[in-house]
């Protein structure tokens, strides 16, 4: 809260912008889909003609981040293939540029300035680390552009040049929480992540709702990335006994800690301890093995085995255009959500112009999205619901619990710093 | 902090920290013996040693897939021919670059040290392009999952001890190779004086290039054990780089008794403090542990004694 009461000037005028927005939307649902000139709808000199509209994809494609950023450039190029069938935006094909950020955060910034000054694309869709986001940020703010960041992440950030389309963490972390306390009966927790920012923020946050409950943590412990051996943290869990174990390893890591888990002769479905992870996603269990973590539960907004229609037709599609053996994480289907969000926003500003995206952006409802309706809240990330998967051998995660309604994204949760 | 426990539960936990500690020990081992030859030996500082462990995985999760299509009913052996041709590709790879690139550059270490890191990149681009920038799941037959119950509550985990195992074979058949046989004589020869060794017939050039293809062989074999319990992605070898590097410096770099002694001193004092404190801390003060004594002591733990 503290962070948006300190910049009321910047609101207010946000607000004009929305009102001004508001005023020109009768005028754009009239108009519907008559093609408009690119004068009118392109105002910040941006890449747009008379039919076609330019966009950049900004992730690490080589480097260790590859193996997670994969998922969400084929996401973002699938729905930019849709919408381009279903006849583009405001009549316009979009035309992607790709660059490589080559999981280096300066080259990420680097590439983010090349496609807003020297491409002059209309949205970025992009990042994947928090630290590459925190790299590209001044150059997005500098420039005035506009980037779709998919991944769930600590939070604490509210930029108006980003539209957050995965889950901030209060949103991931607090359903997970209550749902073992309120089903499990959890009264100990063990803490455990990789050594950085993300990890040890959830832990923060975790840490509080946790004794605010009048719970115990027995436990908290971070190995550094990339951190292979994990005997000694699983003795320790051996010796603790905890009801949960709340997991945020990352990376590499995550695959050795399982197997190492499963060798060292814990059964993960037993529940006792019952472990709790809020970074594995179907990607990760490719890597892992779904034999070396079946058992296991993930706090999230999305699992390929979500049942509903919306999800049915996106696994169809993404399965059609990537091969039958392709999974889908929780991030691919953020990534996927962005170039719609983008495409909803600018139909609703009736025009490219960044200053007016912006302003529509708030409140963009998409009853298409495969983890079902979601909702940008005025604070840039989205309403979403919060599940529970259990993971299954074949490498899938079975949907437990679903929270009934959506969740608010409360970037700067009172209390939890 | 041990007030809460029974006396039967901490006896149990030491055993199996104590497990642990001589399981991190032979990882160690392995993963440092093909540098430690490499490096020790040759003096060429191998930055894509990681790159050779992770092809032997590679070739284990492409065997592991052959066993499955083609005779599912010898499953359970695959491991064992996969680290076979892990070893035979790896070193054959390793022949290759010593013959296209580092017999070049014998004379500038420096400049070894940039085209192997050259040569790190290069292949993991091509493990990208080949298996795809998502990890690879390897899976294990049947008799190396699990743990055997010793009591209740001590569970020693098998595959823990078939690297320990594997680790003892390769120890013992590469000090057989370096100590006992024909072969380890003229590399030895070659590592104390170059040209008297070659003025008394002995090919160095080949001599060069079996060492090289010898470690990186065993970089393959290590690959190839650590996919039951590390991931096998692109970029997994850089993983295990930095302990490596550190192992086999600490220890001496001509020595591989002292690799051996300074695998196990790394090995069980960080073992010993991740239990006490936390994983990242245990990682700090061992390495600043490793860098004080090295300060003191530049040459490492053991440093072979020759005439210059």
């Amino acid at each position: 809260m503290q962070k948006r009461d300190r910049n009321p000037k910047q609101q207010s005028t946000l607000r004009r912008q929305l009102l001004k927005g508001l005023m020109l939307l009768p005028a754009a649902v009239m108009l519907g889909n008559v093609q408009l000139a690119s004068a009118e709808v392109n105002t910040t000199g941006l890449a747009v003609t008379d039919d076609t509209v330019k966009v950049g994809i900004l992730h690490s494609i080589t480097g260790t981040m590859a193996i997670s950023e994969t998922g969400s450039v084929q996401a973002e190029k699938l729905a930019i293939d849709q919408i381009n069938a279903m006849g583009g935006v405001l009549g316009r094909q979009i035309e992607y540029i790709q660059e490589d950020g080559a999981s280096d955060w300066p080259t990420f910034a680097e590439k983010s300035k090349k496609l807003l000054v020297n491409d002059k694309v209309a949205a970025v869709f992009g990042c994947w680390t928090s630290a590459s986001r925190k790299a590209v940020l001044p150059v997005f703010e500098q420039y005035n552009g506009m980037l779709y960041y998919p991944t769930f992440y600590e939070g604490l950030e509210q930029s108006p040049n980003v539209i957050y389309t995965g889950q901030e963490a209060t949103q991931q972390i607090l359903a997970g929480l209550d749902w073992v306390m309120e089903n499990k009966g959890a009264e100990n927790f063990y803490l455990l992540g990789s050594d950085y920012i993300w990890p040890r923020t959830s832990n923060k946050i975790a840490r509080k709702h946790i004794e605010k409950n009048g719970l115990k943590v027995v436990g908290e412990e971070y190995y550094p990335l990339g951190h292979t051996q994990f005997n000694s943290v699983i003795n320790k869990i051996k010796l603790k006994k905890p009801d949960v174990v709340f997991i945020s390893v990352v990376g590499g890591s995550n695959v050795a800690f399982y197997k190492q888990l499963k060798a060292a002769g814990i059964e993960m479905g037993k529940e006792k301890p019952l472990f709790l992870t809020i970074s594995v996603t179907e990607d990760e269990i490719l890597g892992i093995g779904g034999e070396n973590i079946d058992g296991i539960y993930a706090s999230m907004k999305y699992f390929q085995s979500l049942d509903n229609e919306n999800n049915a037709g996106f696994v169809d599609a993404f399965k059609e255009k990537y091969g039958e053996d392709i999974v889908i994480g929780d991030v691919t289907q953020a990534a996927y959500l962005g170039p719609w969000l983008w495409k909803a926003a600018v139909e609703k500003a009736g025009s490219f112009d960044i200053d007016k995206v912006r302003a529509a952006s708030a409140e963009i409802e998409l009853t298409s999205a495969p983890e079902g309706y979601v909702k940008v809240h005025p604070n840039h990330h989205l309403w979403s619901k919060t599940r529970i998967g259990q993971a299954q051998t074949d490498g899938q995660y079975k949907v437990v619990y679903e929270t009934s309604e959506l969740i608010e994204p409360n970037p700067f949760p009172e209390g939890y710093q | 902090m041990f007030a809460d426990y029974s006396s039967s539960e901490l006896l149990a936990i030491f055993a199996m920290q104590g497990f642990a500690g001589l399981s991190l020990f032979s990882i160690f081992v392995l993963m440092a013996l093909g540098l430690a030859i490499i490096f020790g030996q040759m003096g060429v500082i191998n930055m894509a040693h990681g790159e050779f462990m992770i092809l032997g995985a590679y070739m284990t999760y492409l065997t592991s897939n052959l066993f499955e299509a083609l005779m599912p009913g010898l499953y359970g052996a695959y491991f064992i021919v996969a680290m076979v041709v892990a070893f035979v590709s790896a070193g054959a790879l390793g022949a290759l670059v010593e013959w296209a690139m580092i017999r070049r550059l014998y004379h500038r270490p420096l400049d070894t040290l940039l085209a192997t890191w050259g040569l790190s990149l290069i292949l993991q681009q091509c493990y990208r392009s080949i298996f795809g920038a998502r990890e690879v799941g390897v899976s294990l037959p049947d008799w190396l999952m699990g743990s055997v119950a010793v009591t209740d509550m001590i569970e020693i985990p098998i595959n823990g001890l078939f690297v320990m195992v594997l680790t003892l074979l390769i120890a013992a058949g590469v000090y057989y190779l370096m100590y006992r046989s024909n072969w380890g004589g003229q590399v030895r020869a070659v590592v104390q004086n170059r040209p008297m060794a070659g003025a008394v017939g002995i090919n160095t050039g080949k001599v060069d290039r079996m060492t090289f293809a010898l470690g990186c062989g065993i970089a393959g074999v290590a690959g190839s054990a650590f996919t039951m319990i590390g991931s096998t992605g692109p970029t997994s070898g850089q993983l295990y780089i930095v302990d490596t590097f550190l192992v086999v410096v600490f220890g001496g770099a001509a020595s591989l008794l002292g690799t051996i002694a300074s695998a196990f001193t790394i090995s069980q004092a960080q073992s010993t403090m991740e239990f006490f404190l936390s994983g990242s801390m245990a990682k700090v003060l061992t390495l600043l542990v490793v860098v004080g004594i090295l300060m003191l002591r530049p040459q490492g733990l053991f440093s072979l004694k020759i005439r210059r």
